[in-house]
């Protein structure tokens, strides 16, 4: 026993952080506020890596910073659920105000610094942050004033309000997963009884296909992962959930962890790893502590380590490995570069990861809930699970709601739920639209809300967003762009560069300077953005603008001008710094 | 896994825009093109080195897909369309994206004349940029007594990275940042070029496709008139490119 | 139906007179237009507003407001408005100050540079107000036709005027097609 204890890592040691380059960087950012060229050099040398491999995966992720950010660092989420505006006051601005600060630059007392960040899956605790880490919830004016008191003051976080950072699971339905999870153990009893053909064969049977919206079989992979051959074969659940509006991941994170470290279990039998990974967004970090020391458990009751429940060759270790803020990361195979110690660049497929993935070994990558469910079906069987759900989408979906609806939170549904049913049930009243599966996924207008949800029809990762009849939907289309711009990897052209020009042409239809001819642009731009990228980011990232376009016309030609041509720029705008730095103000130092 | 391993031997055959072309097991469709002497456009893509896939201007029509030429596989019996208005439209805008995310001053550019990315704005007939121009603010590296860094020209592709790190085994350069702050960046512990072991003869100071990395002293060596692409088009030159072999001592 | 001569119009705003020193280039073809064309405001008459034209020819790039009203004008009362040489289509090298602030550019060239004397940044209503960038023509008002090349040659020229005079739509051979 002593053995196993001390064949893991504890947390928060400096074990951990030597583990991963990612674990070492985020506490040298922690401890200095930034990363600075030198710490570059000597973590390189620590970790035995080119300089300039740590410098790319210090630019990379959004959570380091090559200048020092406030000891004080606020990181307002954007999202249009949890983002700053979500309370209909501007807190990011508020905040500045109180804190004299301007945005993305540290005061200069080298205090306090704010800046805004994507969708840190709060969506249904209201305006969110993090600060220095920690996601603090339910911003409003008031708090905005609490905070900035403490932070005059310096009040260590500590000493902040605990219930601010107290993030509930508010889970609103419960199905086939949801439910009481106290019998940690049994599935992998069952599984090792059953043994590694046989359990693959159930999860083969059961039609269970990936949570993470893309819908492969995981059986299927599994399959090809136990038969690929390597040197070692490992698993790696991608809890990078960072599609906006999505937060079931974090809520199964929190209340059926067990559940997940089982099935990962599972799954290691059945492909023969013995190796696991848990790649954990970092926007989550503040879970780390509940999941090490749910693996504790689980070492302690044998479900990890050396000759599992007494089943003698069957080891298999996790490891926690946490981001530092780059939603690509979710692909899976931008996953396994972050786990190799790189930036997260998608890389170029085939080979799939389950044949080429950590380490170019075979490798098997699910999501959270992917795991959950096999845990589910090893235990109660593939016929339980799929009797429920549709003939090509068995078992239930986990959706995140959140936006415009009177009960956000997480609803467990069998497939093929139809939308007003959620809607019914999450007190969507008056809605407009709902987005589903994240930017990435699809915009639908209410004459669809008969659609269901599965992976046949309206397939999802689990996020859900409500539009109530007056948010302005060419705003959220503008919020999208921002968040696509943002989390693009840079790695090809069409992408990199396309995702920013789609941002800028959606600024100038939300300004009411576009004209006609600007919106066959940004149709045609969508198109080119989607055919010709390189991965699954760039191929959806304007799937939001041309559902748009489909569904609300009428929303773009309300906001063009009736005229032949309109510049991109707002020339009289161009003209603003002249002025200030000559004093003019006469007829001449305007345009208009 | 569909892994076609057991046809290794037998030479295949794919068509591009209707010719048939043989291809040999691990051939790319670029390969195969390029060894028919079929030009695909691409900029990021350079014969010995490993594909990267990051330019996207081969992107051609495989069996009704849209997939980068040079890093998919060639399958019997594809059809591949490359030749097409849709496609050289998309490859035109995606040329249009590399000139206004970066600073191309084709004037002031020493390596105009030579400039593949230049060269790909003829053969695509690129009269204009089209886009809202970015003017990022990058950072020029003269640190270094003969190879020039000017990262305002530097279009991602990539080459000097693998050039150096594959060919020249020096692992010099390297992609740094995300998204639009993509950059080029040097592998020492300061950053600068002129702390690297890179010498002016290395690949991969001279494969660069644009004016990003210079040899000094070496600029407008050809007069107006005489450079590569005064005479040529980037789709007669792309049959002649190869990394050059590598035995150390020729010369 | 008695010929009318086509009214050609043209201009340089941020440019060097470069595009159209190569448009006089075409020599003792300038005869062959002679017949055909006539100039409206132009550096070669001395008219002071852009009158209805057929063909704007535009050079340079749009640094200031005075450009942008000029640029108004041409288009305003050109049927057809060209971009010529590579200022107009791209900025050129005056869009070389586009990588920094135009007030870091005004206070290195009139405050803290070296060798200035009696430091200040001039302003007077006479003088154009800066843009914060200088953008390419296609940036501020529709270009119909585009003539690269610093500057373009007279051919080059030619090969883009002679087909509009008849009516046609103009195109660019390979050869004629660079941008230095």
């Amino acid at each position: 026993m002593l053995m196993l204890m001390m064949s893991r890592t504890p947390l928060h040691s400096a074990n951990f952080d030597k583990q991963h380059l990612l674990h070492r960087l985020y506490a040298l950012q922690h401890q200095n506020c930034h990363i600075s060229t030198e710490s570059v050099a000597q973590v390189a040398g620590e970790f035995n890596l080119p300089v300039s491999q740590v410098a790319a995966v210090v630019d990379f992720y959004s959570f380091f910073y090559r200048e020092p950010v406030g000891r004080y660092h606020m990181l307002l989420s954007n999202c249009t659920s949890c983002g700053y505006r979500a309370g209909g006051i501007d807190v990011l601005e508020k905040l500045c105000q109180n804190l004299n600060v301007i945005p993305g630059i540290t005061r200069a007392d080298g205090q306090v610094s704010i800046s805004e960040t994507s969708c840190i899956g709060m969506c249904d605790h209201g305006a969110s942050m993090l600060i220095n880490g920690m996601p603090l919830v339910g911003l409003d004016e008031k708090k905005v004033t609490q905070i900035a008191r403490l932070v005059s003051e310096q009040t260590p976080l500590s000493k902040w309000p605990r219930d601010w950072f107290r993030i509930g699971c508010p889970i609103q339905k419960r199905g086939l997963l949801l439910r009481d999870n106290s019998r940690s153990g049994d599935s992998l009893i069952k599984a090792l009884t059953a043994g590694p053909q046989h359990t693959l064969e159930q999860i083969v049977h059961s039609g269970l296909r990936g949570r993470g919206g893309a819908g492969f079989s995981t059986g299927r992979k599994w399959q090809f992962c136990r038969e690929a051959a390597g040197d070692a074969h490992y698993v790696v659940c991608n809890a990078d959930e960072g599609e906006p509006g999505t937060f079931k991941d974090r809520v199964l994170l929190q209340c059926y962890a067990d559940a997940l470290f089982e099935g990962m279990a599972i799954c290691a039998f059945v492909v023969g790893a013995k190796r696991g990974f848990l790649y954990l967004r970092g926007e989550y970090r503040y879970l780390l502590n509940h999941l090490q020391e749910t693996l504790e458990r689980g070492y302690k009751k044998n479900l990890l380590g050396r000759s599992i429940l007494g089943h003698d060759g069957f080891d298999f270790d996790i490891e926690i490995v946490v981001g530092a803020g780059a939603y690509i990361c979710g692909e899976e195979s931008a996953l396994i570069e972050s786990l190799e110690g790189k930036p997260g660049i998608p890389r170029i497929r085939p080979p799939f990861p389950v044949t080429h993935g950590y380490l170019g070994q075979p490798t098997a990558a699910n999501n959270v809930e992917t795991f959950i469910a096999a845990a589910y079906i090893a235990n109660d069987g593939s016929e339980r699970f799929s009797a429920v759900g549709t003939e090509r989408s068995t078992g239930s979906k986990i959706l995140s709601i959140s936006g415009d609806c009177r009960l956000p939170g997480v609803y467990e549904y069998p497939f093929g739920v139809s939308i007003q049913q959620v809607l019914d049930d999450c007190g969507g009243d008056n809605v407009q639209a709902v987005q589903i599966g994240g930017p990435a996924g699809a915009l639908l207008a209410r004459r669809d809300f008969h659609r269901q949800i599965s992976f046949e029809d309206v397939s999802t990762g689990g996020s859900f967003l409500v539009f109530g009849e007056k948010h302005d939907l060419l705003s959220v289309n503008q919020n999208f762009a921002h968040f696509f711009a943002h989390e693009s990897c840079g790695f090809c052209t069409p992408c990199r560069v396309g995702t920013q020009l789609l941002e800028g042409s959606l600024k100038k239809i939300v300004d009411g300077r576009a004209v006609a001819a600007d919106i066959d642009e940004i149709e045609q731009l969508s198109k080119l953005v989607m055919r010709y990228s390189h991965c699954g980011l760039g191929h959806t990232a304007a799937n939001h603008i041309l559902d748009s376009l489909k569904h609300f016309p009428e929303l773009f030609g309300k906001r063009t001008v009736q005229q032949a041509f309109s510049p991109q720029v707002d020339l009289e705008a161009a003209l603003e710094t002249a002025r200030q730095i000559t004093h003019r103000d006469d007829a001449d130092a305007h345009l208009e | 896994m569909a892994r076609e391993a057991t046809k290794a031997t037998e030479p295949n055959n794919l068509t591009i825009d209707g010719q048939t072309v043989p291809f040999k097991a691990g051939q790319t469709i670029m390969d195969a093109a390029l060894a028919a002497r079929i030009y695909i456009p691409h900029l990021c893509h350079y014969p010995g080195l490993k594909p990267a896939g990051n330019c996207r201007l081969c992107v051609v029509e495989a069996n009704g897909k849209s997939v980068a030429a040079c890093i998919t596989p060639a399958q019997p019996g594809q059809q591949v369309c490359s030749d097409t208005s849709e496609l050289n439209a998309a490859r035109l805008a995606i040329t249009q994206m590399l000139f206004v995310e970066g600073n191309h001053i084709c004037p002031s550019c020493e390596k105009s004349g030579n400039c593949r990315l230049q060269a790909m704005g003829y053969y695509l007939g690129m009269l204009e940029e089209h886009f809202h121009q970015f003017n990022p603010r990058r950072e020029i590296d003269a640190s270094h007594p003969t190879v020039l860094l000017d990262r305002d020209r530097c279009i991602l592709c990539d080459l000097c990275v693998r050039a150096s790190r594959d060919v020249d085994k020096k692992n010099v350069f390297a992609i740094a940042g995300r998204g639009i702050h993509a950059r080029l960046i040097v592998n020492t512990a300061s950053g600068k070029l002129g702390d690297s072991n890179i010498e002016a003869d290395d690949l991969a100071a001279n494969i660069c496709p644009v004016g990003a990395i210079l040899i000094r002293e070496r600029s407008f060596d050809s007069p107006i008139g005489e450079r590569i692409y005064d005479r040529l088009s980037i789709s007669d030159t792309a049959m002649t490119e190869h990394v050059p072999d590598k035995g150390k001592d020729h010369d | 139906m008695t010929e009318r001569k086509i009214r050609i119009a043209t201009t340089s705003l941020a440019g060097c007179f470069g595009c159209h020193m190569s448009f006089l280039d075409i020599d003792e073809k300038l005869a062959l237009l002679n017949d055909r064309i006539e100039f409206n405001r132009s550096p070669l008459t001395d008219i002071k507003h852009c009158g209805p034209s057929d063909i704007g020819l535009i050079e340079g790039g749009v640094c200031n407001a005075d450009n942008v009203r000029v640029l108004r004008e041409y288009r305003a009362n050109c049927a057809i408005l060209i971009a010529v040489g590579a200022c107009a289509i791209t900025g050129g090298v005056p869009a070389m100050r586009n990588y920094f602030d135009l007030r870091e550019c005004l206070e290195e060239v009139y405050l803290n540079g070296t060798g200035v004397t009696n430091p200040q940044i001039p302003s007077d209503a006479e003088l154009p107000l800066l843009l914060d960038k200088v953008y390419p023509v296609q940036e501020v008002v529709k270009i119909d036709y585009f003539l690269p090349g610093c500057p373009p040659s007279a051919d080059a020229f030619l090969q883009l005027l002679l087909p509009l005079l008849d009516g046609q739509k103009p195109h660019l051979a390979v050869n004629q097609l660079h941008y230095d």
